[in-house]
């Protein structure tokens, strides 16, 4: 399909996106937590990955290298919005301490229909710092790997995974009691009450 | 070894992608299977990875697919070739920088 476009078949470049289209706009959301600018950085990056097709490598991943340049056009956003963002995070020495319930009930899928629930995690999820953010959005929601969301981010494996490690532990401190408040118990034990 | 809870809770991650060693993983087994709140934990965070993960947590707007076809149309007719200059694209296509 590249090669057709790259001939003049432009058309097709329609076709080529259609499957990425979700995941360049979530990982534009994730970062910048405005549905109209995550559309606009969207658009952006699909236009520059159309005019700059001709540098795609076969080798890499067409999905990775779209979230990869979506991921830099909203960084670009939110460092004209905040000019003294940065990228880089010093890994603290200490460890994330989970939130300690004896009564965890399982929080099923359907519990997703709630409004409320939903707005929780979207909340959880933009508290969570950004280095901590990229990395748990491209590895748990965009579904890379660790060496892919490594490249993507241009840091080590081993940076993956420690944050990652603490994105999960921070979501579960922050999540794990909200969500066992706005279940209750006896609800999800005797659903037919 | 016997694992304290803390010791545990570093190893969360580990445990949840099975990328433990045998012997470490063997060792938090044996510790959940009497610690009821290391057993919470890691039962809550495998579920809300699972929660994050649903597409329902984040909906596309109403009207995106249209307007991005839209957009990129106008673009394409603007700039036909998609063989346009790189200047202004901050890093390679495997996602290195450009500098």
């Amino acid at each position: 399909m590249i090669s057709a476009i790259l001939a003049g078949d432009t058309e097709t470049f329609h076709e080529l996106i259609r499957p990425y289209e979700r995941s360049v706009y979530l990982m534009a959301l994730s970062m910048l937590h405005n549905e109209a600018e995550a559309e606009d950085v969207a658009q952006e990056a699909f236009i520059k990955a159309y005019r700059h097709l001709s540098r795609f490598r076969s080798e890499a991943r067409f999905s990775t290298w779209l979230i990869a340049i979506a991921l830099n056009e909203a960084r670009a956003r939110l460092r004209r919005k905040q000019p003294g963002l940065t990228d880089s995070i010093d890994d603290p020495e200490g460890s994330v301490v989970p939130a300690q319930l004896t009564d965890w009930r399982e929080i099923p899928s359907q519990s997703l229909e709630r409004k409320e629930v939903r707005s929780l995690i979207q909340h959880a999820l933009a508290t969570l710092p950004l280095p901590y953010r990229e990395v748990f959005v491209l590895r748990e929601i965009e579904e890379r790997n660790v060496k892919e969301t490594a490249e993507t981010l241009g840091i080590t494996i081993a940076s993956v995974k420690m944050r990652l490690h603490r994105a999960r532990l921070m979501l579960q401190k922050q999540l794990a009691p909200q969500l066992s408040d706005i279940e209750p118990k006896g609800r999800r034990r005797f659903p037919w009450f | 070894m016997v694992l304290n809870c803390r010791h545990v809770w570093e190893y969360i991650s580990g445990y949840l992608d099975n990328t433990l060693d045998d012997q470490t993983r063997h060792d938090v087994e044996n510790h959940l299977e009497h610690c009821e709140i290391c057993s919470a934990v890691l039962d809550s965070t495998r579920n809300i990875l699972i929660l994050t993960a649903d597409d329902r947590v984040f909906e596309l707007p109403i009207g995106y697919s249209e307007r991005l076809h839209a957009r990129l149309a106008k673009a394409m007719l603007e700039s036909p070739s998609a063989e346009a200059s790189d200047a202004d694209l901050p890093f390679t296509p495997d996602g290195s920088s450009d500098g």
